[in-house]
């Protein structure tokens, strides 16, 4: 088949001048001394002014992380990481918060402008007081924004709008200060410090993230949404994020990430915790877009992330969204524990590989409580030499009668020297439950792409389509102006690959 | 307007089209009729541009130009179009979306703005309100659980709107009903004029009654082996391809 040839050979000339977001922000930044030891999780803990409570926990994380080793599970091979060869900590250095537009480090303006990030909220994300309460231009509804620039939040905007209803929308680092009482009740309650090797490295040295509260019965008038940034060199990024859902409440929230072209691999080792309480509702949605490295491989962020959502209450639900088209290698299963009776657990998931890319994603959902749902809808897409996995877990406990798990796992492969691979595990030990799972494996045909070419349509044009038509279930799912962004990116992540 | 000479082709090393001559002058709509395996598909996908139908002998001239040497979307929006004889699906690929992003692409080549999603809602159901399809065809996916008939009617509903100079027409009438047949002669005969041509493959002289094509030729083995008027589709209905492929 010609046409599939000539997208083969064209997916390998995909060079990394695709990447638009690779920029690098040339600005004053204190670090850490390089290396990982004790003394770095106190110097991270003393910057951050935290009770000794935290500085505590952080330590015997550090401690069980020395005594675990690195998984090798995962269907992704790279060289072994140097944990002493990397600094903890990084941010930019600023001496007092900016009171106007003005004062905010004029590099710092322009790498959310380049991110293209709006207007007004750039004034906002660049850490100006009083200008999170502006209406967003237009009557728009506005989007709540969390800025985490290597590892700091440099600014959260609608902060004072939120407070309003009684939500909590700031850096961890901040609700440590502000609301230790809550932060101590649920930091490590879903994932707790030992979890896995990256959670206690995380826990160890996390240096910030968000926080989120939705009081009872509220429902959080905007998306909420983080944008973190890895900007310096030889940096690691680990930031945390504990989103708790009181009851009733529901809360839509929205994580973006970039990172500069470097010929180094970065790490990027972050953990989410979701706690939903009775009758509380938490969507999570993720688009992905961390530096994949090059067309030979080199560079790009090692993604080795942990998700899960603790569905505690009666009738919760938490739904998971997730766009992955960077990373050089991506590791991360979000999950979901259905503990409470009825409570609802879903995952959509697009993935793309090309390139050398490796992604090992999937989601986890633990069936405890009864009458328990969960949706499993996973779309992998693998070019290039991008190899992909899918790993699930659907876990049945004997108490779960009548629990419910549908999974959906499809593969679009684009030329011949990638790969796909379905790996689900099913776990069934009650009587009454019912499991089902579908898997296909498809390429985009060479009637299809002469199909619509016949229209009009471009080569490149015509495999985007395709390509969006195959991730439409998962799209549907993300908030309107988050799914035209991901559209873009996918086509964008496919740039090159035909034509 | 569209100038076929010797043309020969071959499709996975086998020869298919061996020496085919045809002229079509602006507004005139010629008929292909033949024998299954004559070579009537390979035909239209070689005018297409389809890979893997190379063309080892000849020449075609559309509008001057050396249609052979042009990418298949370049040969689309320069108003070359083919009704497929199988209209391939595209899953997740909304109908509208699909049709809209055509349009565009074609309106764009002719120099013409490009239409948003309301200018082109208005359009299309004034289209398929003709053609007697529902609106909320627009809405499902590009020939996703299509019946056979629905597939065609949408192959017309993207010919009227993108309102091509040669239209190609594969079979469209094969597997259709009196009432669906018609309507494709209806979609053909509205877009009639002295800016449009078009090559009717059919095996039925039913269809010519309501599409009158200027000349009709038969296809065997890959040449043309005789042309005529109307009246020859209404021979080749009573006497069958036999008689015509023997005196060859
Ligand atoms: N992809 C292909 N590979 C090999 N032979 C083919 C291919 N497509 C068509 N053919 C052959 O070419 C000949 C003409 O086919 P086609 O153009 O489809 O005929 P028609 O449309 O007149 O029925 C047939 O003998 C058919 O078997
Ligand atoms: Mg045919």
């Amino acid at each position: 088949m010609p046409a599939v040839t000539e997208t083969l050979e064209t997916v390998q000339s995909v060079t990394e001048g695709g990447y638009k977001w690779g920029f690098e922000t040339d600005i004053e930044m204190e670090f850490a001394p390089k290396g990982l030891n004790e003394d770095i999780v106190r110097f991270i803990s003393a910057k951050k002014n935290e009770p000794a409570w935290l500085l505590e926990w952080r330590l015997k994380a550090f401690a069980m992380w020395k005594k675990m080793e690195e998984p090798s599970w995962a269907a992704v091979s790279y060289p072994k990481i140097d944990y002493q060869d990397a600094y903890y900590y990084a941010a930019p250095t600023q001496k007092v918060k900016p009171k106007s537009l003005d004062e905010v480090d004029p590099e710092l303006l322009k790498t959310y402008a380049k991110l293209g990030i709006p207007l007004k909220e750039q004034a906002i994300l660049a850490g100006v007081e009083g200008a999170g309460d502006t209406p967003a231009d237009g009557g728009r509804m506005p989007i709540a924004v969390d800025a985490v620039f290597d590892s700091v939040s440099v600014a959260t905007s609608y902060k004072e709008r939120l407070a309003k209803d009684g939500i909590i929308f700031c850096a961890i680092s901040e609700a440590v200060q502000e609301h230790p009482e809550l932060v101590r009740q649920y930091l490590g309650t879903v994932v707790p410090q030992a979890d896995n090797y990256f959670a206690a490295l995380n826990s160890a040295v996390f240096t910030d993230g968000s926080f989120v509260y939705i009081p009872k019965g509220v429902r959080c008038p905007m998306e909420l949404s983080t944008y973190f940034r890895i900007n310096a060199k030889s940096t690691g990024q680990f930031e945390r994020t504990l989103i708790i859902a009181d009851e009733g409440s529901t809360v839509s929230y929205l994580e973006g990430c970039t990172a500069p072209q470097r010929d180094e691999n970065q790490l990027h080792a972050a953990v989410v915790e979701l706690v939903a309480l009775d009758d509380a509702t938490i969507k999570y949605s993720t688009v992905q877009n961390w530096y994949p490295g090059d067309a030979e491989g080199r560079g790009g962020i090692y993604n080795f992330v942990t998700k899960r959502a603790d569905c505690r209450g009666a009738r919760s639900k938490v739904s998971w969204t997730q766009v992955e088209t960077g990373s050089a290698i991506t590791w991360k299963y979000p999950s979901c524990i259905l503990r409470g009776d009825d409570s609802v657990g879903e995952f959509y998931s697009v993935a793309i590989t090309n390139n050398r890319q490796q992604a090992d994603t999937g989601t986890k959902m633990f069936h405890i409580g009864k009458n328990t749902r969960s949706t499993i809808v996973s779309k992998g897409i693998s070019a290039g030499r991008g190899q992909n996995t899918y790993r699930g877990l659907v876990k049945i406990s004997p108490k779960a009668a009548g629990a419910r798990n549908f999974t959906q796992c499809d593969s679009l492969l684009i030329g011949d020297e990638c790969g796909a691979h379905t790996v689900p595990y099913i776990e069934n030990r009650c009587m009454s439950a019912k499991v089902e799972h579908e898997a296909t494996t498809s390429r985009i045909a060479e009637d299809q792409l002469f199909y619509c070419r016949q229209r009009g349509l471009s080569e490149e044009d015509a495999v985007g389509l395709i390509v969006n038509g195959f991730c439409r279930e998962v799209l549907k799912e993300l908030p309107m102006e988050f799914a035209v962004e991901a559209q873009k990116l996918l086509q964008i992540s496919l740039e090159g690959s035909v034509g | 307007m569209l100038k076929i000479e010797n043309l020969h082709a071959t499709v996975d090393g086998k020869q298919i089209l061996k020496g085919l001559t045809l002229e079509i002058a602006p507004g005139e709509i010629h008929a292909i009729m033949g024998p299954n395996g004559s070579g009537k598909s390979t035909l239209s996908y070689v005018l297409a541009g389809r890979e893997g139908y190379e063309v080892t002998e000849g020449s075609v001239t559309y509008k001057g130009q050396d249609l052979l040497a042009m990418e298949p979307e370049e040969r689309a929006v320069a108003g070359v179009f083919l009704a497929f004889q199988a209209p391939v699906e595209l899953p997740g690929v909304g109908n509208a979306n699909f049709l809209r992003t055509a349009l565009n692409a074609v309106r764009r080549a002719k120099g013409e703005s490009e239409v948003d999603a309301i200018q082109f809602l208005k359009l299309a159901r004034a289209r398929m309100k003709v053609l007697n399809m529902p609106d909320d065809m627009l809405k499902r996916p590009v020939n996703v659980g299509f019946s056979g008939g629905e597939k065609k009617r949408n192959e017309m509903l993207q010919m009227a709107m993108l309102s091509p100079t040669l239209a190609l027409l594969d079979e469209t009438d094969s597997g259709l009903d009196i009432d669906a047949l018609k309507m494709v002669a209806d979609t053909v005969n509205s877009l009639r004029g002295p800016t449009f041509s078009a090559l009717v493959i059919t095996h039925y002289q039913r269809l010519l009654n309501h599409i009158v094509p200027d000349h009709v030729h038969v296809l065997s083995a890959g040449r043309i082996i005789r042309s005529g008027g109307p009246e020859l589709a209404q021979e080749l209905e009573a006497t069958g391809y036999a008689a015509s492929v023997a005196a060859a």
